[in-house]
């Protein structure tokens, strides 16, 4: 969509503050960069997670058999990687809707993606350490 | 040192806007432009809710993930607030997403044939997990039975007090 087109067309030259344009460098560009990774992952993710469950349709028994190979530390790692960019896409998502559609939304914009890093930190860590407890605890 | 240049672009009332600017002669593919534009920060927020609700319940209530079984998911879809809830985050994920990766792929093939290749591949994926995905939600059945009529190993205990 157009913010592929926005970040190639930037003008060559920084602006006057360095601080580079709501695309290109800094927070504008890395948040675009981090949006498309965790996009891609969290999609491919879907795809099989949608095949796993379809094997309720198969027997208890099969459903059961892949699930249980989901339930140790190296996997619940791999888990906690989806749901670190899922919180990230969700709340960088949220940043982008407020800079098209709130008046101050590109104003803010940098604010905003701070504010995304701080929220991703205590909504992640909350659940990152609540996840290991419950699969090392049994 | 910098040159400071100066730009002369017309303003829009002008005038002299060449017509494929002009919104009301706006193409239907402009208006498919838009229309995927405002889906992707409709469904989003919406998303947000659904998937973190999704991952509350299922990974940090009770058991945690040692709580997943096919019991579970026989609970769950047992109440039609479920069923609805992830049918709709499975169409509104799936069409997110398939926005949303369709438009990386026009942005980095280059070859015409490339990224109709990936986009057929793209568009056919979404389509089979879609299909496959709402049938599933739909023809659940919990308490299965094998070819004799005795219920299958696992099954949730309470098929067992019919």
């Amino acid at each position: 969509m157009s913010t592929a087109t926005t970040a190639q067309q930037s003008p060559p030259a920084e602006s006057k503050s360095g601080r580079g344009t709501l695309y290109r460098g800094k927070e504008g560009m890395w948040s675009w960069v981090g949006h498309r990774i965790t996009g891609v992952v969290i999609f491919l993710f879907l795809l099989v997670h949608v095949l796993d469950t379809a094997l309720v349709r198969v027997s208890p028994e099969a459903y059961d058999a892949v699930i249980g190979t989901y339930k140790n530390w190296y996997m619940a790692l791999g888990e906690s990687g989806l749901v670190a960019a899922v919180i990230y896409h969700a709340f960088n998502g949220i940043r982008i809707v407020l800079v098209d559609f709130w008046q101050k939304g590109t104003k803010y914009h940098r604010h905003m993606f701070w504010t995304v890093m701080i929220l991703w930190v205590v909504v992640f860590g909350a659940f990152f350490i609540r996840h290991m407890m419950l699969v090392l605890g049994g | 040192m910098t040159t400071q240049q100066q730009i002369n672009i017309a303003a829009p009332r002008s005038g002299d806007i060449d017509p494929k600017y002009i919104r009301q002669s706006a193409s239907s593919s402009s208006n498919w432009e838009m229309f995927k534009w405002l889906f992707m920060r409709i469904s989003g927020p919406i998303l947000l809710v659904l998937i973190f609700t999704h991952l509350f319940t299922n990974l940090m209530l009770g058991d945690g993930v040692h709580g997943l079984n096919f019991g579970l998911v026989a609970g769950k879809w047992a109440s039609p607030l479920w069923q609805i809830w992830d049918l709709v985050m499975l169409w509104l994920a799936m069409i997110h997403g398939t926005i949303g990766v369709a438009t990386i792929i026009d942005d980095y093939t280059k070859k015409d044939r490339t990224r109709v290749a990936f986009k057929v591949a793209l568009y056919l994926a979404s389509i089979t997990i879609v299909v496959l995905g709402t049938l599933v939600i739909f023809t659940f059945e919990p308490c299965m039975t094998d070819a004799a009529g005795n219920l299958l190993d696992n099954s949730p205990s309470f098929c067992f007090n019919q």
